[in-house]
């Protein structure tokens, strides 16, 4: 049970600045997972709360109380490391029980709760085997263990499931979930896999170049992603760019001309647009339809067939590549010439400095 | 035969040759141990002769074969322990709280080994003389530690630096203090390792000969002194000069093959993950 809050956290490594100044307020209960592509210092930023790395600037809160200055083991935190980090020269139950060896906790009660989280963990078979004798999948689980035992304010997981294969995965993290609201923790959760992200975090937060980027729930981060690279970086298939031009604007509309050729009339945004000014238009696979009548002709170039959907790689007029979702059951080949049509409602503007420009108003225009 | 084959046979061929060329001295002593003097010396040398034990007594006789041993003992454990002691947490902090010049330190370490010894014996020997070292098990247990001091370090520190530093991290995120961190993590984990580097420090320390020949006489004589005290007061004797020697090394020759197994074990050592 604890809050976290970082005030205008700074990390320098000699005379690069790693992170670049974060606010960041984490509720009592909260499942927030750090985002972002390798280097963007969401890892720097989970082992500056754990302690393992020190604060160059700014301050750290748990529960209210500054903790820049107290050891890890003093946070009341405990973490999950991607490569688990079991001690190798002990069983699995010396593993979890360790903290609580350290912590003088006497034999009798240690066994009781190693045991307990064993069975919550559904591995009590595994206590006496050494780590060298687990699969990939249990020693993920021992780490979980290892950190469940010592009862922590909050647990950070850095990349835990990176690991394990997309079987294991997709399990571990409905287990991650059940385990959540069961232990009903603070769970901080770094992942560069914006798909466990969306799955299982309250809140997420994307960070790139040491900054936030966006800090949200996973849906309006989907709906209305700030910046390209939010918009870019959440939802699978990625978002497709477009670049474009305003044509004319008028009060019911504006319409864009696109570099790929075609125009295309989108509702007015609430941010004045001048004419002439470069925007991207940023659209989701999802909101692409196959449509005869569509404004925009197109040939197929690849196929990737998922079953229940497709993903259609299409390459538009003058070599604008993009995607497209079709439902599974619809007849098409690589090579095929179609039309698209973009839902106009769920389009996304970004402007030159890649910020958005605020959602249309909904019902406006058109 | 395929070629690998022919290829393994001739790598065996010359591992037995190498093996056996430097064992042949080792033998010969031996042998030479058991000769009558005259016997010994003759030329060309005869591996036909009736065995004696006339060397062995003589040799017993002369000297307190046991009392160099015990001293032999003491220094090659205390020694060991001691380099061991020093040796632990100077490896530790290199391999896990590198700096710019750890590789620098590690380097200037070894290279005190390239400094002939015998280039630093008068300091030393006037430093233990106004220390009151002279003859003692203590001070031979000092300069034989510090002098295999960088080759344990290196041992220790390269596996050190197997165990992935986030084992480590983890033991942190534990409550583990720094010893803690280093009794209960580091020590367990590249134990194989550690026996490993122990043996061969003692068996370092059992051979050194220069220091204690020229620092003790006889409280805290070695068997090494022991050994060179029948190289020549009374002319060669080559077949008690043999029985000494043999008796020199018969323990630490015991030692080695009884210890083997951990030493290889220890060697290879790695992949702790």
């Amino acid at each position: 049970m604890a809050t976290i809050e970082l005030r205008n956290v700074k990390k320098s490594f000699g005379v690069q600045q790693i992170i670049q100044g974060i606010d960041l307020k984490i509720a009592d209960r909260e499942f927030v997972a750090l985002v972002g592509p390798s280097g963007s210092g969401k890892s720097t930023l989970l082992r500056m709360i754990a302690g393992l790395e020190e604060v160059s600037e700014g301050a750290l809160l748990i529960d209210g109380v500054p903790v820049e200055h107290v050891p890890p083991a003093k946070r009341g935190l405990a973490m999950v490391f991607q490569s688990y980090a079991l001690y190798p020269q002990m069983t699995v139950a010396e593993n979890m029980g360790f903290n609580l060896r350290l912590a003088g906790v006497p034999k009798s009660t240690r066994d009781e709760k190693v045991r307990a989280v064993a069975r919550v963990l559904e591995m009590e078979a595994l206590l006496q085997r050494k780590p060298r004798q687990l699969s990939g999948g249990q020693m993920q689980r021992v780490a979980i263990g290892r950190a469940m035992t010592r009862q922590p304010k909050a647990f950070l997981l850095d990349e835990p499931l990176s690991n394990l294969d997309a079987g294991l995965q997709a399990q571990m993290r409905l287990e991650l979930v059940r385990l959540h609201q069961e232990l009903n923790t603070t769970m901080i959760y770094v992942t560069h896999d914006q798909l466990e992200a969306m799955t299982m975090a309250d809140r997420i937060v994307v960070l790139n170049n040491g900054r936030i980027e966006q800090s949200g729930t996973p849906l309006e981060l989907y709906h209305h992603p700030a910046t390209v690279f939010v918009a870019g970086f959440i939802g699978a298939p990625k978002m497709n760019f477009l670049q474009s031009e305003v044509a004319i604007v008028t009060p019911r509309e504006v319409t864009l001309t696109l570099l790929d050729g075609g125009s295309l009339a989108v509702p007015v945004p609430r941010r004045k647009l001048a004419e002439g000014e470069n925007v991207t238009l940023g659209v989701r696979p999802e909101d692409i339809v196959v449509d005869p009548e569509g404004e925009f002709p197109g040939q197929i170039e690849i196929i990737e067939h998922l079953g229940a959907w497709s993903f259609l790689h299409v390459r538009m007029g003058r070599g604008t590549k993009v995607v497209a979702v079709a439902p599974g059951d619809r007849p098409s080949r690589a090579g095929d010439r179609l039309r698209l049509r973009l839902l106009r409602q769920r389009l996304h503007l970004f402007d030159k400095s890649g910020m958005a420009i605020e959602d249309p108003i909904p019902g406006g225009g058109l | 035969m395929n070629r690998s084959s022919k290829i393994t046979w001739a790598v065996a061929l010359l591992g037995w040759a190498i093996a056996l060329a430097m064992f042949f001295p080792i033998g010969w002593m031996f042998l030479t141990s058991f000769k009558p003097e005259i016997v010994a010396v003759s030329t060309p040398p005869t591996i036909v002769f009736s065995p004696t034990l006339e060397n062995y007594s003589a040799v017993l006789r002369r000297a307190d074969y046991i009392a160099f041993a015990r001293h032999s003992v003491a220094v090659a454990l205390g020694a060991t322990v001691l380099a061991l002691l020093l040796a632990i947490p100077g490896a530790y902090s290199m391999a896990f709280h590198p700096t710019k010049r750890t590789r620098d330190i590690l380097v200037w370490m070894m290279s005190t080994k390239m400094l002939p010894a015998v280039g630093v014996l008068v300091p030393i020997y006037l430093l233990w003389r106004d220390l009151h070292l002279l003859d003692t098990i203590f001070g031979l247990i000092v300069i034989d530690g510090l002098s295999v001091l960088p080759i344990v370090v290196w041992m220790l520190f390269s596996f050190f630096q197997e165990i992935p530093s986030v084992i480590l991290e983890a033991a942190r995120m534990d409550g583990a203090t720094l010893f803690g961190e280093l009794l209960r993590i580091v020590v367990p984990i590249s134990g194989p390792g550690i026996l490993a580097t122990a043996l061969l420090s003692i068996i370092l320390c059992w051979n050194e000969a220069f220091w204690s020949l020229n620092l003790t006489t006889v409280k805290a004589a070695t068997l090494t002194v022991f050994t060179a005290s029948f190289s020549s007061p009374e002319g060669l004797f080559w077949a008690k000069l043999s029985a000494a020697s043999t008796l020199s090394i018969a323990p630490i020759l015991v030692f080695g093959w009884m210890s083997q197994r951990q030493m290889v074990r220890g060697l290879s050592f790695g992949g702790v993950k």
